[in-house]
């Protein structure tokens, strides 16, 4: 076994003339929380969709949970699992339902999901909820719910797209509890996210400006090196150097 | 195929609690069988008819009389000013306008010859023109009891010899509605099957569930199927529950076996909703993919059979129909509802409506994409 969980190389993104992914270097340790910040058009969404397979890179090279991106697009999604910006879960099926259906495309049987939605429903406090439409659940909710159903195959790696924007901060720290658990059982987490209180609980995180990756390590390493008090101050001093605007 | 299982199992949750779609059901076949056949109907009854009378004479009433006598003349008026007339077409309350002249029953026993000037409203062309064809055959028949009356004691038969009698095979009563409601049978799964399924895939890309769909290891084919089975069955409800409509409003019983239509119709179904997979597939909205599939079904149902004949289309259009589903259903529900054609007669059809299915659907999966 690789004991990289994500290997990229020089991973380039271009629509037309525009770069918006720029020769990316980085390696994601196994059973690591890996942040992935950036301001907003800085490539992160599109870096994460090409590393969940949803979009080919133009050029570089990368493995995840040791499959090579271009030709095992198919298997890597077996092992992978993926919270995108769109709330992604359907409104107008159950949370069982919902949970069934999501836990039957990655193959799971009858009774391995009925054991799963067992157990998220405990760990989520949400058994009283398990028959109510996802629609009529608060955010902060669903939000949680669905970082559960991307685990609900055992993903070596979960790709959690700012999985908190728009929670309280209540329901925000909840969900890095739920995120420290997962990483306890081994997988590996690879987070966007524009709160840098978040980027502190990161194992390592790496900050990308303009396509490219600027700065990487733990951050109590980040700190340091850019002799910041806190990670906001670090995302500040890279970020002021963006060429490109908001999105 | 427990991968398939699980997306039918969705499919049919959300289709069961989408009220939208259960209305649109029930509704669409309903208003369709119930109002198009009785309005879209080509026979041409009361035609309005303003007689000018300059003569006044006993054959003139007698010719006036016998056109009143008729079921698809109403008189409008009877005057003796050709500018009344012309008036009453004007305003739209007269199609024709028979004029007689004054001298018309002089000229009759004199000279053996009389005119008659007719003027037709010609805004309503198909109207104008049966109308027309009927008032001739009126007075022409009007011109042979004459005839008759005045040739006393003949020797022979004065009347032509040749009758024809003719029979009118598989609609015998000329019933137009026996001849619609198939028609509008086949527009009614073409747009239930063609527009549920185009939306469909769409709207999972609009709410942004695609893009969950496509991180998870499922085959495109089983997404595919997953899409097209319930919409099929969906499909085959919509024409079981039409074909009791028909029956039980207009007495409609197929003349050939119900197994025949619903083979038919099941190859046919495959194809629509392929072609309507394959829109969602190419549109990014739901606007769009309705757009794009209100394009496609007004060219397949115009130039479909069903309003107008096939054989009367110009040859590009007539080529057109070749590649036209809906032609082929339209003829397939004429052959086996009024004559009763049997499977083997529809061989051909269901063919080449397989060959649109196995297409469609192939280029659906095929420009399904997971990654872009």
């Amino acid at each position: 076994m690789n004991p990289k969980a994500i290997s990229v190389e020089a991973l380039t993104k271009r629509f037309g003339s525009f770069t918006a992914v720029d020769a990316i270097t980085f390696d994601v340790a196994q059973g690591e929380i890996f942040g992935f910040l950036g301001a907003n058009g800085a490539g992160k969404t599109t870096a994460m969709r090409m590393l969940c397979g949803l979009s080919f890179p133009t050029s570089g090279k990368a493995t995840v949970a040791g499959f090579d991106l271009y030709k095992q697009a198919e298997k890597i999604k077996q092992r992978i699992g993926y919270m995108s910006q769109k709330f992604s879960l359907y409104e107008d099926l159950t949370v069982r339902e919902n949970i069934r259906f999501y836990g039957g495309i990655y193959g799971l049987s009858d009774a391995a999901i009925k054991a799963k939605t067992q157990d998220m429903l405990t760990g989520l406090h949400m058994q009283s909820e398990a028959n109510t439409l996802v629609r009529s659940l608060p955010l902060g909710w669903r939000q949680k719910l669905s970082f559960s159903v991307s685990l609900v195959h055992d993903p070596n790696i979960v790709f959690l797209d700012e999985p908190t924007g728009g929670v309280d901060p209540i329901t925000r720290r909840e969900f890095w509890m739920l995120i420290y658990e997962a990483a306890h059982r081994g997988t590996t987490v690879f987070v966007t996210t524009h709160y840098m209180d978040e980027a502190e609980y990161c194992n390592r995180v790496s900050i990308m400006v303009d396509g490219r990756v600027d700065a990487l390590g733990s951050p109590q390493e980040l700190k340091t090196r850019f002799s910041a008090e806190d990670m906001g101050e670090v995302f500040l001093k890279l970020a002021r150097k963006a060429q490109r605007g908001d999105e | 195929m427990r991968v398939l299982r699980i997306l039918l199992e969705k499919e049919f949750r959300q289709v069961f609690r989408n009220p939208a779609i259960l209305r649109m059901m029930f509704m669409m076949p309903m208003v369709q069988l119930l109002i198009m056949p009785l309005a879209a109907d080509y026979e041409v009854r009361n035609v309005r008819v303003c007689v000018v009378d300059f003569d006044h004479s006993s054959y003139s009433r007698r010719l006036v009389d016998k056109i009143g006598a008729t079921d698809y003349f109403t008189l409008v008026d009877y005057t003796d000013s050709y500018d009344k007339g012309l008036s009453y077409v004007e305003h739209d309350e007269a199609d024709l306008v028979l004029q007689i002249p004054a001298s018309f029953e002089r000229n009759l026993i004199r000279e053996d010859k009389a005119g008659l000037f007719l003027a037709l409203n010609a805004i309503n062309g198909v109207k104008a023109n049966l109308g027309g064809a009927y008032l001739r055959t009126v007075i022409g028949e009007f011109n042979q009891d004459i005839r008759l009356e005045w040739l006393q004691l003949p020797r022979t038969n004065p009347q032509p010899t040749i009758r024809i009698s003719s029979i009118n095979w598989f609609n015998p009563m000329m019933n137009y509605r026996f001849f619609m409601v198939p028609g509008i049978l086949v527009i009614l799964i073409t747009m239930v099957g063609a527009f549920l399924s185009a939306l469909n895939i769409v709207k999972e890309k609009e709410i942004g569930t695609i893009e969950q769909i496509n991180v998870t290891p499922i085959r495109k084919y089983q997404f595919v199927l997953g899409k097209l089975i319930p919409f099929w069955v969906l499909g085959l409800f919509v024409l079981t529950f039409g074909l009791i409509l028909s029956w039980l409003v207009y007495g409609i019983v197929p003349a050939g076996s119900l197994l025949t239509i619903y083979v038919f119709s099941a190859v046919y179904l495959l194809a629509v909703l392929g072609l309507g997979l394959l829109m969602s597939t190419l549109a990014n909205t739901q606007q769009q993919a309705m757009l794009l599939s209100f394009f496609m079904m007004m060219l397949f149902i115009l130039l479909g059979g069903l309003y107008t004949s096939i054989d009367s289309m110009p040859a590009w259009a007539q080529w057109f129909t070749k590649i036209n589903p809906v032609s082929y259903f339209i003829e397939v529900m004429r052959m086996v509802v009024l004559k009763g054609s049997s499977l083997s007669d529809i061989k051909r059809h269901i063919g080449v409506v397989l060959i649109f299915a196995v297409a469609l659907n192939g280029l659906a999966v095929w420009n399904y994409r997971k990654r872009s």
